[in-house]
């Protein structure tokens, strides 16, 4: 346990020289790969940076081949410019045909790549040079980053965030209603255009450092965990970034821990777990916070239900003070026995009804509130029939469920144009307590 | 049969397995998954491994099999929360099964002996020295077995259930209301897809099985509105391929494989160029035609 602190601090302190490299390119490359994935993901394009980075390979293999030995500026041009081929051959094959986005990138993925295994081996086999470890290249190696390699790859990155913060306005435009932009006189197409650019220019920098699938995953999986915490564009691209380069940190700072883990995949590991939270716990979009919502709903529906049930039985009776079972409720509706009990408390700690072995009345709050949704089903039912020309015996079941979502406005609303009735289609009157401007 | 037919034989039945199957996938637009699962069964192979301490076959297939079953039924089950696009969700799960399949392999780097391409690329061109042997006679080459029964199972498969699978691609609504079970047929596929992969992965390498899931079916979209001649186009188009990759790949003494699917782009693109072409000369004419006919009305286009 000490070494683990001994070295976490010294990772962390950045007192190593060569940490503090792996660490700003892991930090610079994991947000600039956020920030332009947040983009393609809005734009259903996630896969275009694992499409491009495997179009990559035939661009190393014809550097090669044009430079003689394996320079590194040349294979990264190399790269840039197949990749750069691949995105405008996904764009063709969109535009000029009826084949969808994913099978295009699909095409282009393997056919670039196979096109690049054809290159490769057919160097091997001819024994043009020592080719060994060109196919290594596309499958990155973060720890062995240099200074050089680093200075390299943070100013990419450094330029393609200054290129997003400085043409935000337009690319937001372009990612949410690019019909409107191009009639607005936006160079739609242009813009486009040096998105897919800056994206082939991140992954080109990243091929190297995390390896072609590790890649992939940096330009989708921050966007898609960022997603689930906003609806703004700003903040998600800044969530996305941030997610990056966290992933980016602590990924190195695992395989400083342990040397022989290597950093890329680690990245991608913890970028995943970043997007397990964001999935399950993000408030409104989060699993866990809608399936709470759902609950909610569902129990104000019961209750409302049981207030309605024991208002109608009070109707019958025509007094309001009177004592019903539990059997009585539950012919009312299909409830389940364990929400209606819990429902049942619930009303009892609110006041709504009064308790006593077993047996249920409704307190003042509970008459009006269970007139309230009579009501509401009532004015409705009548609405149907009045103006939808439904039969009568045909708007009881819409009427149990709309009940439940109608708002106060719609409710006075409905009183107007029905002229505030007395009676719904059968005859019964529509209650009138705590009705507006009625006492 | 000398060993350059059996290589061609072998080729033309990946291919012939995969571009069926892979229509599906192209009109569900799904076409990505055969990449996704090429990635992500690496965890899989890894822990069969681990368990079995051997690289025997059966083990291996198993457990590819179930990790790229396990990627195509996660991403449904993201994609069906609806908190992520579809793709992105299989974006997330393959790279993530791929991560933890290196991590797996650094780990215990002193006991396995796998390396992240070599298992994942089989090669074409070894497979006619690998042949089935049962009682002591041998039966030609082994991958010619597995890639003839997947292609066997594949097509039993789509003419068994033809209309359930017709109808659930094109019009899921239409499926539901007249109680065809959307979702077990969607997984049905699924399941066969990453069978004919990993099956098809492990003698003939995975860059030909993704681009044999894609290319040929995309070619046949393009050629046809009808389900039934697309599928028999797809399969022409990948046995086309799969004989012009190895005749090229002879020529400039390259990978077989990779020749395979470069040939498959260059059919799609003069598939696609002359479609593009037809489409022009067929505007203009019309246009001529209706201008020359002054009385013909411009609907009449």
């Amino acid at each position: 346990m000490g070494e683990f602190w001994d070295l976490t601090i010294r990772f962390f302190s950045l007192a190593d020289g060569n940490v503090r490299w792996v660490v700003a390119g892991a930090i610079l490359l994991g947000a600039s790969a956020g920030a332009l994935g947040a983009f393609a993901y809005l734009q259903r394009r996630s896969l275009l940076g694992d499409a491009l980075s495997h179009a990559a390979l035939p661009g190393v293999g014809v550097a090669f081949l044009v430079v003689g030995y394996k320079s590194l500026p040349a294979l990264l041009i190399g790269a840039a410019a197949s990749g750069w081929l691949g995105a405008l051959a996904v764009n063709a094959i969109t535009k000029y045909s009826k084949i969808k986005q994913d099978a295009a990138l699909g095409i282009v993925l393997t056919v670039f790549f196979g096109l690049g295994v054809v290159i490769l081996t057919h160097i091997q086999k001819s024994g043009a040079g020592t080719q060994a470890g060109l196919d290594k290249f596309l499958f990155g190696q973060a720890a062995a980053l240099g200074s050089g390699d680093v200075a390299l790859l943070g100013s990419v990155a450094v330029i393609l965030l200054t290129i997003l913060v400085v043409g935000f306005r337009s690319f937001k435009l372009i990612s949410f209603d690019s019909g409107f932009a191009t009639s607005a006189g936006v160079p739609t197409g242009l813009l486009q255009f040096l998105l897919t650019t800056m994206i082939v220019a991140a992954v080109t920098i990243g091929l190297q450092a995390v390896g072609v699938v590790l890649m992939a995953a940096l330009l989708i999986t921050p966007a898609a965990a960022a997603r689930q915490w906003t609806d703004r564009l700003s903040l998600m691209v800044l969530l996305s970034a941030l997610f990056g380069a966290l992933a980016g940190l602590l990924g190195a700072w695992v395989s400083f821990l342990a040397p022989r883990l290597p950093t890329g995949p680690w990245v991608v590991v913890i970028v995943s777990f970043i997007f397990l939270v964001s999935i399950l716990f993000a408030p409104k979009r989060g699993i866990i916070s809608r399936l709470r919502q759902h609950r909610h709903g569902r129990g104000k529906i019961v209750r409302e239900h049981i207030l309605k049930a024991l208002y109608k039985l009070g109707e019958q009776d025509e007094n309001w003070s009177g004592r019903y079972g539990i059997s009585q409720i539950e012919q009312a509706w299909s409830f389940s026995h364990r929400e209606l009990n819990a429902a049942l408390r619930y009303l009892d700690r609110r006041d709504f009804i009064q308790r006593d072995n077993g047996s249920f009345m409704l307190t003042e709050d509970g008459v009006v509130e269970g007139a309230r949704v009579l009501r509401r089903h009532r004015l409705w039912e009548l609405y149907l029939t009045t103006y939808l020309d439904l039969p009568g015996d045909h708007v009881h079941r819409d009427a149990d469920e709309f009940e439940h979502v109608m708002t106060p406005e719609m409710e006075a609303q409905l009183e107007e144009l029905l002229d505030r009735p007395e009676y719904d289609p059968h005859h019964q009157a529509i209650p009138n307590i705590g009705r507006e401007g009625t006492q | 049969m000398s060993p350059d037919m059996w290589v061609l034989l072998t080729g033309i039945l990946a291919a012939v397995a995969c571009g069926v199957i892979g229509s599906f996938l192209v009109l569900r637009q799904n076409a990505m998954l055969g990449d996704a699962i090429s990635h992500s069964v690496l965890p899989g192979l890894v822990i069969a491994f681990l368990i079995t301490s051997s690289r025997g076959v059966v083990p291996m297939i198993v457990g590819a099999a179930v990790m790229g079953i396990a990627t195509a039924y996660l991403t449904e089950v993201l994609d069906r929360t609806r908190n992520v696009y579809r793709d992105g969700a299989l974006g997330i799960v393959f790279t993530f099964m791929f991560a933890v399949g290196v991590i797996l392999i650094a780990i215990y780097a002193d006991q396995i002996d796998l390396d992240q391409d070599c298992v994942l690329y089989g090669e074409i061109a070894y497979t006619p020295w690998d042949v089935a042997v049962v009682g002591g006679k041998s039966l030609g080459p082994r991958a010619v077995w597995i890639l003839g029964g997947v292609l066997l199972a594949n097509l039993a498969f789509i003419f068994s259930f033809y209309k359930q699978l017709k109808i659930c691609s094109f019009d899921p609504a239409m499926a539901r209301a007249v109680g065809l079970n959307e979702r077990l047929w969607h997984y049905l596929l699924m399941t066969m897809v990453s069978l004919t992969v990993v099956a098809a992965f492990e003698s003939v390498g995975a860059i030909l099985v993704v681009a044999m899931l894609i290319v040929p079916g995309a070619t046949a979209y393009l050629l046809t509105h009808r389900l039934s001649v697309m599928l028999v186009l797809s399969g022409v188009i990948g046995a086309a391929s799969a004989i012009g990759g190895f005749f090229a790949a002879s020529a400039i003494d390259a990978s077989i494989s990779g020749a395979m699917a470069v040939v498959s782009g260059l059919i799609l693109a003069i598939v696609m160029i002359t479609t593009i072409l037809v489409r022009r000369i067929s505007a203009k004419r019309h246009v001529r035609a209706s201008r020359e006919n002054e009385t013909a009305p411009v609907q009449s286009m």
